[in-house]
């Protein structure tokens, strides 16, 4: 019965350590070869580990190439300032519809849910008409003002503040708040673990995001880092030691969010349930 | 809340607050999301002319009948749906299997779940840059398959490889984000069942088949249902891969590449486009609203 158990847990351990190298070679191999000469990468041997480690990779993209410091000061704009208004006006609807009443009301709440609903696609080309009309083409206000609400989190905070106790807001009321002054210095330091797990899924989402940058950006100096990555690759075509360093730095700052936020990530998506 | 007939001041300022907390949200929706779906609906029965000021020509339902003699949309629409049924059984298997075994309470299981999601949070441009280097002539992956004797292949200039070549990217990369869908509902079902059937005589294999799977059959339907919902969408990828072509040989042209075609890359087929977006939409939206149904069944079960 023991010796059983013992194989059983083998084969597991079999398939989980399997997996793992399934998953990690390609990152590896990314990592590696970002950190080997031209020669070496048109060689063709396979070695993990580069035989001339070199960091000229690095210094070729952020010296040589000079609008790539340019696309990811773009990209951390339009993420940070992107999320940030995401958590103050996706929390402030949120708070609305769990508690306030005011004339429809419940209306705006079936709207936001049936927005959930709603595919990017069918709104991408209509966006694009109007970001044209607005001169909002090749902006960052371009790429933050349409994307700067989320139904998903909208519906999440509206959830958390559901189940929020009111009586602190009944005190903070009492001592003379006003209910914007509560909602500031009560309600949202309160909220801090749904706005962490908000914070890092909405960030993510302007950093990651290909298909709108690709639409209403086209002046390459407004790139994001996936959409100049795009560009890259065409521009170095061969040059893969090039490109993997490139995309090694565009996956690093997710990453270390990712080290610290960790357990927030785990719970986001059981909030979420979707990308 | 208390029902009252009459404003008072106090529902007045409450009113007021609430239309102030709920301001950005009510323009962003109106302007773009509610607003460009009903603009949607009007470009789809227009030619539409965008030099200089855009110009609008009424065409009835011809955009809608004009898919039917389009080969490239209909290669479009073969290819997603090819994409569609292969990818999604097997990442849903893959993250069940992943997430049963990493909640078999074996150690180092966290250090597994940080290694296993590491593609979930690496973006869709980058992963694609990563296989596309891989699947080289002379690359990682014909190294690998010759090495252990088997054909290699031109993953990205070959038509009849392509479009499988995106799939095993896809699917390497989407399986893990389910599977945590998947172990967080594992953590769910009663230890007494377990207990039951082991006291029954029941194997490990048995009870995966007959406890674990039946009791995840709701969260199972939920994650085909976001699995088709993604899949159905299928752009980054391609896009990527295929330089913006949907080659080579239109072998991996999806139904949203070739929107983004028709409407961003030649002229005077943005109506066309939008016809071709709303039809997505429409069978998107019959998936949403099934998974809807199901959870909702899931709620009274």
């Amino acid at each position: 019965m023991k010796k059983k158990l013992s194989i059983g847990k083998a084969f597991l351990y079999g398939i989980l350590v399997l997996y793992a190298v399934i998953t990690l070679i390609p990152f590896i191999w990314a990592v590696s070869s970002s950190f080997k000469t031209l020669e070496e990468i048109v060689s063709g041997t396979i070695n993990f580990i580069p035989r001339n480690f070199t960091f000229d990779n690095y210094k070729q993209i952020f010296l040589e190439q000079e609008l790539f410091p340019r696309w990811l000061l773009n990209s951390l704009i339009i993420g940070l300032a992107g999320t940030s208004l995401n958590l103050l006006f996706n929390s402030m609807a949120g708070y609305a519809l769990a508690r306030l009443s005011f004339p429809g009301r419940k209306t705006l709440f079936i709207i936001v849910l049936a927005v959930l609903m709603i595919p990017a696609q069918v709104t991408m080309i209509p966006n694009y008409l109007i970001l044209r009309e607005l001169g909002w083409l090749n902006s960052y206000q371009g790429m933050i003002v349409p994307a700067m609400i989320n139904a998903t989190f909208i519906f999440m905070m509206r959830q958390f503040f559901i189940n929020f106790p009111k009586e602190l807001e009944e005190a903070a009321e009492m001592d003379g708040l006003s209910r914007f002054g509560t909602f500031f210095k009560i309600v949202l330091p309160l909220a801090k673990p749904a706005l962490a797990a908000q914070a890092i899924f909405v960030f993510m989402g302007f950093w990651n995001d290909f298909m709108r940058p690709l639409i209403i950006l086209s002046d390459p100096s407004m790139f994001t880092l996936p959409l100049g990555l795009n560009t890259f690759k065409g521009q170095y075509i061969s040059y893969w030691n090039y490109i993997m360093a490139a995309s090694m730095v565009f996956t690093l700052p997710v990453l270390l969010i990712y080290g610290f936020f960790n357990r927030y990530f785990i719970k986001g998506i059981s909030f979420t349930g979707g990308k | 809340m208390k029902k009252k007939r009459t404003y008072s001041k106090r529902s007045l300022r409450e009113a007021t607050q609430g239309y102030s907390f709920m301001a950005p949200t009510i323009f962003v929706l109106a302007l773009f999301i509610i607003g460009p779906i009903i603009y949607a609906f009007f470009l789809s029965f227009h030619k539409v002319q965008l030099l200089g000021t855009a110009t609008y020509q009424f065409v009835g339902l011809s955009n809608f009948t004009n898919i039917t003699d389009d080969g490239r949309a209909l290669r479009a629409l073969w290819n997603t749906f090819k994409y569609v049924i292969i990818v999604v059984p097997i990442q849903t298997l893959l993250a069940l299997i992943l997430a049963a075994t990493l909640n078999a309470g074996l150690k180092g299981q966290s250090i597994f779940r940080i290694v296993y999601f590491l593609p979930t949070l690496t973006s869709s441009a980058v992963l694609t840059l990563i296989f596309m280097w891989m699947y080289n002539q002379n690359g990682l992956v014909n190294e690998i398959l010759s090495a252990v004797g088997l054909p290699t292949y031109n993953w990205i200039g070959d038509p009849s490889v392509a479009l499988i070549a995106i799939m095993i990217m896809n699917i390497w990369a989407t399986a893990p984000f389910f599977m945590v869908i998947y172990l967080a509902a594992l953590q769910d079902i009663p230890e007494s069942l377990y207990e039951a059937a082991e006291l029954d005589g029941a194997n490990a294999f048995k009870k995966f088949i007959y406890i674990t799977v039946p009791n995840l059959r709701p969260v199972t339907s939920f994650v085909v249902i976001m699995g088709l919902i993604g899949t159905f969408q299928l752009f980054d990828q391609s896009f990527i891969f295929s330089g913006g072509s949907g080659g080579p040989d239109n072998s991996t042209l999806t139904v949203v590449l070739l929107i983004y075609q028709y409407a961003f890359k030649s002229l005077g087929t943005m109506g066309y486009a939008a016809a071709i977006a709303v039809m997505l939409s429409l069978v998107i939206l019959v998936a949403t609203l099934l998974q809807r149904k199901f959870s909702k069944e899931e709620s009274l079960y």
